[in-house]
């Protein structure tokens, strides 16, 4: 356990309660309590694969410096789960404190010296004050909420505010929820010394920055986009992104005179198909998208390997969760990275994205729409449970008005008109992208459209040049591609060293915070966050330029390092991996550690 | 599924339809199939049929998932769009392209494997959500590009072209089409031009899903003795039990197709669907009517053929998810980004 290092506006809550207590309602009012105090914050779900009556816990960092991974301290533990208590009276870090229910008496071998226990009768007020079960269940959360604003010094005036406008629409509800407040804050200014040495402090009130998850952003990003199409089959955690592109649907695209939607939401009878009505849509030349998590990939790729061989553009968008197999529904890992990068039979190979938060899902989305039509492949958009299902403070989203989609290369009636012939398959601008054509539009322009060996005037073939001629272009296509996707982002050390590290997605708060804590002690290393796959010149560049270069990824076998060691010669000896890959989002601690253990240094993390 | 390029020939005289086509503007490119292949007659049909509804070729999708059947796409309509997809994979790229493209005509051509065996969950759920489309299954009961394992459909106790006896009961497509719900299901036999063709055409004009189970002999590896999807075998017990014709829009109505057995069924596009009953017994308005007949003639081996049942009431996909009426991906960019401006407002609610 680390020891204590925090102190105004920087600390670790930790909430440990029963699923489907409603505590998310209550864990929400906290991170916004302390989000327009202007103090940076997170928030981290860590819950079971359950509906209702299995643990669940829920983080909240706040950090002055804005350091956004998780970490591995608890600053304050809000036991309120009794099957959970012994473990997460274990969890607080020394010096750190524990609140209880002290309705009910503990087990007196639960305890510990080094922390401050602080025991509020949450049951028994609750009973005294509010008459019906479910609300009682309720307000014990909201209750804690009130000890903690007690304790942490939050301001009461933004909570009673955030009241408000949470039950605008059920105003009913605002004095038992004020009431609540008010009586854990109380119970805590009477009984404890308030606020604690760690505590918040205003520090701003957070313009431009906002709180949304990654999925949340997700659909937000295809609604912008112009996606008309959405296909999908259940599944955790990206059902998020459907249920977020859905209501905003509502909220934009329904007609509000005839109720005439303009879009269609289709939920599949498994990801095969949900796979293959993606591809049907975009082949007519809607924008369609599936969201899914890796065992959906696992039975796409048939259908991703012919969209790569057909050339139909096509959007997957993957949260990934924690494999192999059914493996951990609700933990998070970025264990997908080469079955995107190569899903199906055959040479195949696939542009993949990698948002670092939910303002990139946002953008990226629209970029993956942009990059699938363009290229006239299937684009990954890979996120993961921890960026998609937990709220990030991010800075807020923009939108250019002046924005238009890129359809790439299409040919309407109209051009087909100028032409004499159409052929499919056919590299004249000798970038490896044809011209396509869309059902509907003019008998000129039909072709037959087949995953079975095709020549460049798309004709079955089972010619030997025929065909290999079509799969070169496709690498032709490949490299047109790097010169599309995001670059990656360089960050540059303030010392001039030969250490690099490279990292992409949710991995990246954790290098961030992790180099700063690194060049405390010396340790000084330039960082490239990789954004894209194929990799851009800079990755290459990069590679180059160092003698180490650390590759810290969520997952066991080193996939984005081995994607590497595949595109760029001669740096295997060069690259070190980071992995943390135990289902839990990668803290800093762990970066920390892989540098100065492979250093050779022992440093006081 | 070698491509051969059937030669245009521009012949004096050739006939046109309401749109100035010939039929061999609904040809495509020749067959690869064996000589004899039911498919290949199945084809001819479709070709007619659609020559006849005077379809417009850019306006059709030809859909397949993989094997002899699927191969067929590319036989016909040559200035239509065709999908040869994944084995038993049609119907969801079918569902995908008429979600996004509602004013397409869309034909999924599959076979027996392909929707009986791999493809059994997506023909069950393209029926469920009813897309309004020809689900055609040429059937035949035998694998033969792989040559000649039994299918899904080969009856118990027929025999495969080595000897072996089929031990397993079937999957009867269109009995497990009524039961799953289907708004439209036929039968019909590839060596039966007559009555093959109005089907199609009914079924095409079918406001839905419309399943049509084409028993199609394999000259090569099914039409034995023994096989009960020979074309000896289908000539002798088949039945047919309605007879369909496809009026029309704008064509009259005659008093007379309303007496007795003969009536007329409307579809939403203003054609008419004349529906005769040969066997007075067969009501193809009821499930559970159509069922116990198919059941019945199924104990001595019978093919029951003609419309088996109607039901244009249920709605198709489209007016399930209240979408507009104007193909979704005709949309403007305009009409489907709310811009900055409301980005800006919505975000006020995640501070």
């Amino acid at each position: 356990m680390n020891a204590m290092q925090s102190g105004i506006n920087d600390f670790v809550v930790k909430i440990a309660t029963v699923n489907g207590t409603g505590s998310a309602s209550a864990n929400g009012l906290l991170m916004k309590a302390l989000f327009r105090m202007g103090v940076p914050v997170t928030g981290k779900n860590l819950f079971p694969s359950n509906i209702q009556g299995l643990p669940t816990w829920y983080e909240v960092r706040a950090n002055h410096h804005g350091y956004m991974s998780r970490c591995s301290r608890i600053d304050v533990m809000v036991a309120m789960n009794a099957q959970t208590y012994q473990k997460d009276l274990a969890e607080v870090s020394p010096g750190g404190f524990l609140v209880y229910d002290s309705t009910w008496p503990r087990e007196k071998d639960l305890n510990r010296h080094d922390i401050t226990v602080f025991g509020v009768p949450l049951s028994k007020m609750c009973n005294e004050n509010f008459s019906v079960a479910r609300v009682r269940i309720l307000m014990k959360n909201v209750m804690y909420v009130g000890v903690l604003a007690a304790l942490l010094d939050l301001d009461l005036e933004i909570i009673k505010q955030l009241l408000q406008e949470t039950f605008a629409s059920k105003p009913k509800l605002i004095e038992p929820n004020l009431k609540a407040i008010m009586l854990g804050y109380d119970y805590a200014q009477e009984h404890f010394t308030c606020p604690l040495p760690i505590r918040a402090e205003t520090m701003g009130d957070n313009t431009g920055n906002i709180l949304i998850t990654g999925n949340e952003a997700i659909g937000l990003g295809c609604l912008y986009a112009g996606a008309t199409v959405g296909a999908w089959y259940p599944i955790t955690p990206s059902t998020g992104v459907m249920d977020a592109f859905t209501s905003y649907c509502e909220r934009f695209r329904i007609d509000p005179e005839t109720g005439d939607r303009n879009y269609m939401i289709i939920q599949a009878e498994d990801e095969l198909a949900a796979a293959g009505m993606v591809i049907g849509a975009n082949w007519v030349g809607a924008r369609a998208f599936t969201p899914t998590s890796g065992p959906g990939i696992s039975l796409m790729s048939e259908f991703i390997g012919f969209a790569y061989y057909a050339e139909i553009p096509s959007v997957f968008i993957n949260v990934q969760r924690v494999g192999p197999s059914t493996g951990m529904p609700t933990r998070t890992q970025q264990s997908d990275t080469m079955l995107c990068a190569y899903a199906s039979h055959g040479d195949t190979r696939h542009p993949i994205l990698f948002p670092a938060d939910p303002h990139e899902c946002f953008e990226m989305a629209v970029k993956s729409f942009d990059l699938a039509e363009r290229l006239q492949t299937p684009v990954f958009l890979l996120s993961d449970l921890d960026i998609g299902m937990n709220d990030w403070m991010v800075p807020e989203l923009n939108w250019d008005d002046a924005y238009r989609p890129d359809r790439g290369k299409v040919l309407r009636a109209d051009d087909l008109a100028e032409i004499e012939r159409f052929t499919r398959y056919l590299d004249t601008d000798g970038d490896g992208i044809p011209y396509r054509t869309l059902p509907g539009d003019d008998p000129k322009g039909a072709y037959f459209t087949r995953g079975s060996g095709h020549n460049k005037y798309g004709a079955y073939t089972e010619d030997s040049d025929e065909y290999q001629e079509i799969l070169d272009r496709l690498l032709v296509k490949w490299d047109t591609a790097k010169t599309l996707v995001p670059d990656a982002v360089l960050s540059p050390s303030s010392k001039k060293t030969k250490l690099g590290m490279i990292a992409y997605g949710s991995s990246d708060g954790a290098v961030i915070e992790a180099r700063d804590r690194l060049a405390e002690s010396g340790i000084h290393v330039n960082y490239l966050r990789i954004r894209a796959f194929p990799f851009t010149s800079e990755v290459h560049e990069f590679l180059e330029a160092h003698d180490t270069i650390y590759v810290v990824e969520q997952n066991r076998d080193a996939q984005m390092k081995a994607l590497l060691m595949l595109e760029a010669n001669d740096i295997a000896d060069r690259l070190v991996s980071i992995l943390h890959y135990n289902g839990m989002p990668i803290p800093s601690e762990c970066v920390v550690t892989g540098v100065t253990r492979h250093q050779g240094l022992e440093v006081a993390a | 599924m070698t491509y051969l390029a059937r030669p245009k020939i521009e012949l004096p005289g050739q006939k046109t339809n309401a749109i100035g086509l010939t039929l061999r503007d609904y040809e495509g490119a020749l067959s690869t199939l064996c000589a004899g292949c039911g498919h290949d007659s199945i084809t001819a049909a479709l070709v007619q049929a659609l020559w006849e509804m005077s379809l417009r070729p850019e306006m059709l999708i030809k859909l397949s998932g993989i094997g002899c059947s699927s191969k067929t796409p590319a036989y016909f309509v040559h200035g239509a769009h065709g999908f040869n997809s994944v084995h038993g994979r049609m119907p969801s790229v079918a569902t995908g392209a008429l979600a996004a493209n509602r004013d397409l005509v869309g034909i999924g051509v599959s076979g027996d494997g392909d929707s009986l065996s791999i493809g059994f969950g997506q023909f069950g759920h393209v029926i469920r959500r009813n897309v309004n489309m020809l689900y055609l299954i040429e059937n035949n009961g035998v694998y033969g590009l792989t040559k000649g394992q039994f299918s899904a459909s080969a009856d118990a106790g027929s025999t495969s072209k080595r000897g072996e006896v089929n031990q397993m009961q079937n999957i009867n497509a269109v009995a497990t089409a009524i039961s799953m719900g289907a708004s439209f299901v036929g039968r019909g036999f590839s060596g039966d031009r007559d009555q093959l063709v109005p089907l199609i055409k009914a079924a095409i004009a079918h406001p839905g899903c419309a399943v049509l189970d084409v028993i199609s002999p394999c000259v090569t590896f099914n039409d034995h003795e023994g096989s009960t999807k020979s074309y000896a075998y289908t000539r002798e017990h088949k039945l047919r039990a309605t007879e369909a014709d496809l009026i029309p829009p704008r064509a009259e109505i005659r008093a007379s197709y309303y007496a007795g057995d003969t009536y007329p069924v409307r579809m939403h596009d203003g054609s008419t669907i004349l529906l005769k009953k040969v066997d007075p017994d067969y009501d193809p308005t009821r499930r559970n009517n159509a069922l116990g007949y198919l059941e019945r003639h199924r104990r001595h081996g019978e093919i029951v053929t003609g419309v088996l049942f109607i039901d244009q009431n249920v709605p198709d996909m489209h007016e399930q998810s209240r979408s507009r009426l104007q193909p979704l991906r005709d949309l403007a960019f305009d009409e489907l980004c709310p811009g900055s401006e409301e980005l800006k407002k919505l975000q006020a609610g995640m501070k």
